[in-house]
């Protein structure tokens, strides 16, 4: 058998491993040896050691239990190191589901009444620590006595004992509320701090013992004002407070005393404002004193005055650098929030400055208490605040943050402008994660509020447009509901029927309505029954979409499916982001949702074109025209017609967009040729030039011929410089009309002046134009 | 205080006191998930963190994290002092304490926090006391071997 060696010698050894299991081997045959040294009846010293390093073994994560009884054994033992080993061990291997526990009761009820108080002290700590309701009902009458009659070393161990009995047996708590009370005149810290947490314990578990407890109030005070004024005791100073963690306590156990309480919250008035002006806040010490008092100011019921400095003090802490101080302080403001609710108003700034700070935790408190302070008249800077934060939250937090926002629109829908509603459904498209949440959530708010235009229409988009994962019904972050396509169906046409519905809600409904029908499977009928009364409503808004979505349904139901399917994620720099941000400016919510409605039907093109006029438009106030160029080139206004004729358009042409297509390249000239179709025989030919040579070509310039019956006309070139290296383009467009639909053909001939000034000159023909 | 545990930067456990009755699986689990969530924090972020149902406040000394779990009612703010009077504590027993002391002394570690918090409450406030009462304490211990009381490293 190996020589079991040292404890410090068998770390050295673990640790010099290498690998996992080199360290595993090490442990096994340490284990082997220790198992066999247990077995032995007596070692000398060794049995101590072996113990120890068992129990180093354990820390590691590796299985002890055959320790267990060796634990047992050395807790019986005389000597005091194997006392002390055997007492670490039980508190690390035997927990209060081990039947080995109950071995121990008897050794420690016989080292509770040991002369030596140092073995008192182990078996008191280990009962504290491990004891169960069954062992701490045996011992307790023991505890009691040692309340009473001992030096306060052991006392103020007892007291805590106590405390642990009290949470495992609350009956007990009767038994030791005498000795309690006496405690409390002694004049050890330790005893008294121990006391006070035992106080606590009694009064938080029962009303009568607080009751008999509120006459200790001031004692307390007495005790508080000792620590606070008089004497610096070098003993419990800490940074200049004389003993913070006595004087947490008593706070915290005058809070519990003062509640509800209109004679003690008085006693104790003077008091706090005393430790609230006279603590010193430049440390974290003093901070965590002032903390409790705060706390403790604003649950009791204190004056007014005093609950002003308390909600002075969170401000102040809300501006400490320090992160800690500041989380700490939007806690209690959350807590007093409804009830202070002008108090903490007052600091809104500040708070909402937070929003910005790195610490997850610290945002996620901030953003809690924005939300609950944002009131009808400071919605309109909130919101922008929150929807700042919102789009530069990292995407895990964006659920959680959007689970919160959706109850503050709710909130403050009706006062929410328009432009929030395009930019809370481009934050909803980008959490994806959160579809099915939101969507539930909204609907269950439809279901009981339809007064909020901006909510509702939100609500309505969602449904229409996750309507699948609506109906599924299973959904992680909330509870599950079955919603049949009855119910969504029935949500919608309520808010198309009801009065309180603005026009543009209504668009809302009814656009969700027809995308429904592709996310539902039985009841599309019902939905074509909607859709066509609609046709001869009122409204022209509203009669023209009814009127394109039955044509869907008729003419063109093989693209419904494509039509109506998911949207694509809406890119930040849509118009609704840039729009919101003037003022004043009536850019169409309608449209926003409508034109992306229409969005990926149309030819590659025009949206480019769309995209281009708003850059154009930029951040300027004019608004758009509703009925034109926004993704409807060339349209009239006539009902219906529009939406045809591009599904007309779409009939001839794959619906992929129209390509770009090189026709010309040669010494690093190229040319690049764009058809689309703009009538029945008409057509835009966009030919771009760019110039890949290292150096300038100018006088560029493009002619065109075509077949005698076709009609041809060329607008202005955009200009007729060519910069090297493709830095600008040159383009040209070329109107053609083909009445007698003949077989299209175009000759160009480029010509241009190179930068040593030689003229060069070539032709081009091309017979073929795509995307005709 | 919930419970208490000492973990070096690379999630190697050092020392873990347990004031709540959990079974080992359960206290594994627990201990794995902490870590990791504790050692995913950037320096600069607040000491105090929500995780489960539990307010868990955590320091770093050199390369030690001590991270403690308290319930909803104790004070944030005054956690932050107990660990570092308990860190001041192992400073003054050991002479200028370093995470090997704690290794190799693991045991003595466990003494002094049983002297200085019960229960998972404090029991001394006052350092002075604490550190009296564990000198006297191992005075007790009857003399072993020689080699068995010399650190070793």
């Amino acid at each position: 058998m190996s020589p079991s060696i040292p404890l410090q010698e068998m770390i050295r050894a673990i640790r010099s491993a290498r690998t996992q299991c080199e360290e595993r081997g090490v442990i096994q045959r340490e284990c082997a040896a220790i198992r066999a040294q247990f077995r032995q009846v007596d070692n000398g010293g060794a049995r101590s050691h072996n113990l120890a390093k068992l129990l180093y073994v354990h820390m590691l994560g590796y299985p002890a239990h055959f320790g267990q009884m060796e634990c047992v054994r050395m807790i019986a033992s005389p000597r005091y190191s194997e006392k002390r080993v055997g007492y670490l061990g039980a508190m690390m291997l035997l927990d209060e589901k081990q039947d080995a526990s109950l071995l121990i009761t008897n050794s420690i009820k016989n080292d509770l009444a040991h002369s030596n108080q140092y073995v008192q002290s182990l078996a008191l700590c280990t009962l504290a620590c491990m004891g169960s309701a069954e062992m701490c009902r045996d011992l307790a009458p023991e505890i009691d006595r040692l309340l009473r009659a001992s030096n306060s070393y052991i006392k103020k161990k007892a007291a805590l004992c106590a405390v642990h009995i009290v949470r495992k047996v609350h009956d007990l708590g009767e038994l030791f509320a005498p000795a309690a009370r006496s405690l409390l005149a002694e004049k050890n810290h330790g005893v008294l701090h121990g006391a006070v947490v035992l106080i606590t314990q009694l009064c938080e578990r029962n009303p009568e013992a607080l009751e008999r407890f509120r006459k200790t109030v001031p004692d307390l005070v007495q005790i508080m004002k000792g620590l606070v004024i008089s004497g610096y005791s070098p003993e419990h100073d800490v940074a200049g407070i004389s003993d913070p963690f006595l004087q947490v306590r008593i706070l915290r156990l005058l809070r519990i005393l003062g509640r509800h309480n209109e004679t003690a919250s008085d006693a104790m008035n003077d008091l706090l404002a005393q430790v609230a002006t006279n603590t010193d806040s430049t440390k974290t010490v003093g901070n965590a004193v002032l903390y409790e008092t705060v706390l403790t100011v604003l649950d009791i019921k204190s004056e007014s005055g005093l609950r002003v400095l308390a909600v002075n003090i969170l401000g102040r802490f809300l501006l400490n650098n320090d992160r800690n101080i500041r989380y700490i302080a939007m806690t209690s403001l959350q807590r007093i929030v409804g009830t202070d609710h002008n108090a903490v108003q007052r600091h809104r700034g500040t708070i909402v400055d937070c929003l910005k700070d790195q610490d997850a935790s610290v945002k996620r408190r901030a953003l809690e208490l924005s939300l609950a302070l944002v009131s009808a008249s400071n919605i309109r800077t909130m919101m922008k605040e929150l929807l700042l934060f919102l789009s530069s939250c990292p995407p895990g937090a964006q659920s959680s943050s959007c689970q919160r926002h959706i109850p503050c629109g709710r909130k403050a829908g009706g006062d929410v402008r328009d432009e929030t509603v395009p930019n809370l459904i481009q934050l909803i498209t980008n959490t994806s994660e959160l579809h099915c949440y939101t969507v539930h959530k909204l609907y269950r708010a439809l279901l009981t509020d339809i007064s909020q235009p901006s909510l509702v229409q939100v609500a309505c988009w969602c449904i229409g447009e996750y309507g699948d994962l609506l109906l599924k019904g299973e959904c992680q972050e909330t509870e599950p509901s079955q919603v049949t396509e009855d119910d969504a169906l029935d949500a919608l046409e309520t808010v198309l029927q009801s009065h309180m519905s603005s026009p543009a809600t209504r668009g809302f409904a009814l656009t969700a309505t027809m995308k429904l029908s592709t996310r539902i499977t039985e009841n599309v009928d019902r939905i074509r029954s909607i859709v066509s009364i609609y046709g001869s409503c009122m409204d022209v808004e509203l009669q023209q979409r009814a009127v394109e979505y039955n044509a869907l349904f008729r003419k063109y139901d093989h693209m419904r499916a494509a039509v109506l399917e998911r949207m694509p994620v809406i890119e930040k720099n849509s118009s609704g982001h840039t729009n919101g941000e003037t003022a004043g400016d009536a850019v169409k919510e309608i449209q926003p949702a409508a034109v992306k409605q229409t969005g990926p039907l149309l030819p590659q093109q025009p949206a480019n074109q769309v995209c281009d006029l708003l850059d154009l438009l930029g951040g300027s106030e004019e608004p758009l025209q509703p009925s034109t160029a926004l993704g409807l080139p060339n349209s009239t206004s006539t009902a219906g017609g529009d939406l045809l004729d591009l599904l007309g358009g779409l009939e001839l042409t794959p619906l992929a967009p129209a390509p770009t297509v090189p026709v010309y390249e040669k010494d690093g000239v190229s040319l690049t040729l764009i058809c689309e179709k703009t009538s029945d025989s008409g057509m835009t030919v966009t030919l771009t030039a760019s110039n890949s040579t290292d150096s300038d070509i100018s006088v560029f310039t493009l002619q065109a011929a075509v077949p005698k019956s076709v009609q041809l006309h060329m607008k202005a070139p955009s200009g007729d410089f060519l910069p090297a290296r493709g830095a600008a383009k040159v383009t040209q467009m070329v109107a053609l009309n083909n009445p007698n639909k003949v077989n299209l053909k175009m000759r160009i001939r480029i010509s241009y002046n190179t930068s040593q000034g030689s003229a060069y000159q070539d032709t081009v023909q091309i017979d073929s134009f795509p995307g005709l | 205080m919930q419970f208490m545990l000492l973990f070096s930067r690379q999630g190697k456990l050092r020392l873990q006191k347990w004031y709540v009755p959990l079974s080992d699986k359960e206290k594994k689990k627990i201990t794995r998930e902490l870590v990791q969530t504790v050692l995913a924090r950037k320096p600069k972020m607040c000491s105090f963190l929500e995780w489960r149902d539990l307010k868990v406040v955590y320091k770093r000394y050199a390369s030690l994290y001590f991270c403690c779990a308290i319930e909803e009612q104790d004070n944030e703010l005054i956690t932050l002092e107990i660990i570092h009077r308990y860190v001041e504590l192992l400073d003054k027993y050991f002479g200028s304490v370093c995470e090997l002391d704690i290794i190799f002394n693991f045991e003595k570690a466990y003494f002094i926090l049983d002297e200085f918090l019960l229960g998972g409450e404090a029991q001394e406030t006052s350092k002075k006391n604490v550190l009296k009462a564990i000198e006297q304490a191992d005075l007790l211990q009857e003399p072993r071997h020689e080699y068995f009381n010399v650190p070793v490293y």
